[in-house]
């Protein structure tokens, strides 16, 4: 991709940009030409790629700030998530209590902190799920081909017949239909869920980078000097698709956060009393009238926290120009 | 497309139907326990007898499958159980159905008549003050969870500033512009993150086709810019735009659902919940079924839609 880095310079000082040489056609996103524009932007020098934006500061203190509140739930000067304070029942913020209470008088704040807890562990964990058999499905069918391949690929291809939220819904209610489900293991039937429904997604991705690293001349390199397919696998291919699976994952931790929500919604999220993000909106939406904080405060935490995971990763598919396009 | 062509693609949608039924029979093998006591956990020995034959549980999963499948194809869906009674599922589907397909298609309607004017203008216009920020912002909307977007709106546009009814559902023949009016609300909420998406894509697509030497001649000719835009540059770009749109009615459904429960609208989603609530399994698994099975086929209508757009894929995949 960055083969054409020294060319840009030449392009740049050419006027109009319609019918140029071919190298500009193809990066048609980078140089850019509407009607009538002369070229507006220069080359992103190297200085300017290695910097990261001060939004992209913002975004990392955020989630740094929000997993370390969920983090340290437990030791925090909050009152417990489930204690009840009758007084603040359905009331806005107040001195003591700075974010007000719920319906039935439960501290906001505290169950924010500790609702983010539920909603990081959903999140993250549904993406290792889909990052540890998808990744290594993609890469092995990436890497191999041939009947693995034709095997593997079509399977995945079956999974994203099926919406992906009707998969991750039926799956959690089949799984946790049984009466006796406690809290801990829905986070895991909900972990589970989400994690088979992004397998295919990271499956795909990480495929198609392995796809398109494993013909490059370092790998027939390593295989002429006689390394084992695993440790090319591993220690040539991989770390060059890490970026795309990265970008994709970070995505992918914003989308199961908000898809237990839905799940929520429809009472298969994250068990109450046990906080979420998702199910304290789902909990509180009867109470839009009484209380219209509860849902608008945890809405704003819940869309500033996607919002930095998706910033992030962009970035990071930015720096490593990940092409989405050939996919 | 050869007629060929055209049969080998039937049978792949044909394969693919069969396993997504596959995938909802096999959901009640899932269940941890035995199905019946979840659905008529106080019955008499008698009545769960009943059920249990019912559903041929003493049957082996395949012969199962195959009596369910041939039962679904001629329109039996399965029923609803009480201790005492059964309902046919199909009964309430065939009311629900409408009612999710309206909500998709006006916003999938809402969503692409706001999003192909801005996106071309932004691409028209990239770098300016409007391209940018059309681009933060659809940026923004993609991190809007759409439960809590949805609740939001009914807050302030029906709650606080009371410009739209809350929630329930009007059918467009008894007055339309009641059905309308209440069906504002939940397709801004799937609208939006749709919005964003289709925004992003035409946008790129479009910048690249501006660039092309038939664009270039088109300005020589001395044309005008919004015909360029619209007549020419917008066809060409919107394909991609096609298949995403075909591939969103997934996301869309998804979304659907969701906003039915929030909005109290009786569609497929409302059954949904229902059907968990009361652990109506068997009705579930038929929902389920359903959905999938009009995913795919809407996916396979925008493939065979996209070969006829495009004559390079036709003559391609002809040949």
């Amino acid at each position: 991709m960055s083969d054409h880095l020294p060319y840009r310079g030449h392009d740049e000082a050419e006027t109009t940009g319609i019918g140029l040489a071919p190298s500009a056609m193809a990066t048609a996103e980078a140089v850019g030409i509407g009607i009538g524009d002369t070229i507006p932007e220069g080359p992103p020098d190297a200085e300017h790629k290695r910097k990261l934006g001060i939004a992209a500061w913002i975004a990392i203190t955020w989630l740094v700030v929000m997993l370390l509140l969920a983090i340290l739930a437990p030791v925090l000067p909050i009152p417990d998530p489930t204690e009840t304070f009758p007084e603040i029942a359905r009331q806005g913020p107040s001195s003591g209590h700075l974010l007000g209470g719920d319906a039935l008088g439960r501290d906001l704040l505290s169950r924010i902190i500790w609702g983010g807890r539920a909603s990081f562990a959903v999140g993250f964990g549904a993406v290792a799920v889909g990052l540890a058999v998808g990744g290594l499905l993609g890469l092995i069918t990436g890497f191999f081909r041939g009947r693995v391949d034709a095997i593997v690929t079509p399977l995945m291809s079956l999974l994203l017949a099926i919406p992906q939220f009707v998969l991750a819904l039926s799956l959690v209610t089949v799984l946790a239909s049984a009466d006796d489900v406690s809290s801990a293991r829905r986070i895991g039937v909900v972990i589970v869920g989400l994690g088979v429904v992004s397998i295919p997604i990271l499956g795909r991705i990480t495929r198609a980078n392995t796809l398109a690293w494993s013909e490059r001349e370092f790998v027939t390199a390593a295989k002429a000097m006689g390394a084992k397919n695993f440790r090319i696998m591993f220690r040539d291919v991989l770390p060059n698709v890490v970026p795309a699976m990265l970008s994709i994952a970070l995505l992918g931790v914003g989308v199961a956060i908000i898809a237990e929500g839905g799940l929520s919604v429809f009472g298969v999220g994250v068990q109450l009393p046990t906080p979420s993000w998702g199910n304290i909106i789902a909990e509180a939406r009867g109470q839009l009238r009484q209380a219209p904080h509860i849902v608008l405060f945890t809405s704003v935490v819940l869309f500033f926290t996607v919002l930095s995971l998706n910033f992030l990763g962009d970035v990071i598919s930015q720096r490593f120009e990940v092409r989405e396009g050939q996919l | 497309m050869t007629a060929g062509g055209l049969l080998k693609r039937l049978a792949q949608l044909i394969i693919t139907v069969l396993a997504v039924t596959l995938f909802s029979a096999f959901l009640l093998e899932l269940l941890p326990g035995d199905p019946v006591e979840v659905l008529v956990p106080f019955g008499s020995d008698e009545q769960r007898e009943a059920v249990r034959e019912d559903l041929d549980l003493d049957q082996p999963f395949i012969a199962r499958y195959g009596t369910w499948l041939s039962g679904f194809v001629t329109g039996d869906m399965g029923n609803y159980y009480t201790v005492s009674s059964k309902r046919p599922v199909w009964d309430r589907l065939k009311e629900a159905f409408p009612k999710s397909a309206q909500l998709v298609l006006y916003s999938q309607i809402l969503a692409l008549i706001i999003a192909i004017p801005v996106a071309v203008f932004a691409a028209a216009k990239k770098d300016t003050f409007f391209d940018r920020m059309s681009n933060t912002t659809a940026f923004a909307m993609l991190a809007i969870p759409n439960f809590a977007l949805a609740l939001v709106l009914q807050y302030y546009l029906g709650v606080k500033w009371k410009i739209f009814p809350t929630s329930g559902y009007t059918p467009i023949t008894e007055n339309p512009a009641e059905h309308f009016e209440k069906m504002v609300l939940p397709c801004i909420t799937l609208a939006v993150g749709q919005i964003a998406i289709y925004m992003r894509l035409l946008r790129s697509d479009m910048i690249a086709t501006l660039q092309q030497d038939f664009i270039l001649l088109a300005k020589a000719k001395g044309m005008r810019s919004k015909r360029i835009l619209f007549r020419h540059a917008l066809r060409p770009s919107s394909l991609t735009l096609l298949t995403v749109a075909g591939l969103n009615v997934g996301t869309l459904i998804g979304g659907a659902l969701i906003v039915e429960v929030l909005f109290q609208i009786p569609g497929m989603g409302f059954m949904l919940q229902e059907a968990i609530g009361q652990r109506q399994i068997v009705a579930f698994q038929s929902l389920v079924a359903i959905i999938a099975i009009i995913y795919v086929i809407v996916n396979f209508g925008v493939d065979l839609l996209y070969t006829v757009l495009d004559p390079r894929i036709r003559n391609e995949r002809s040949a």
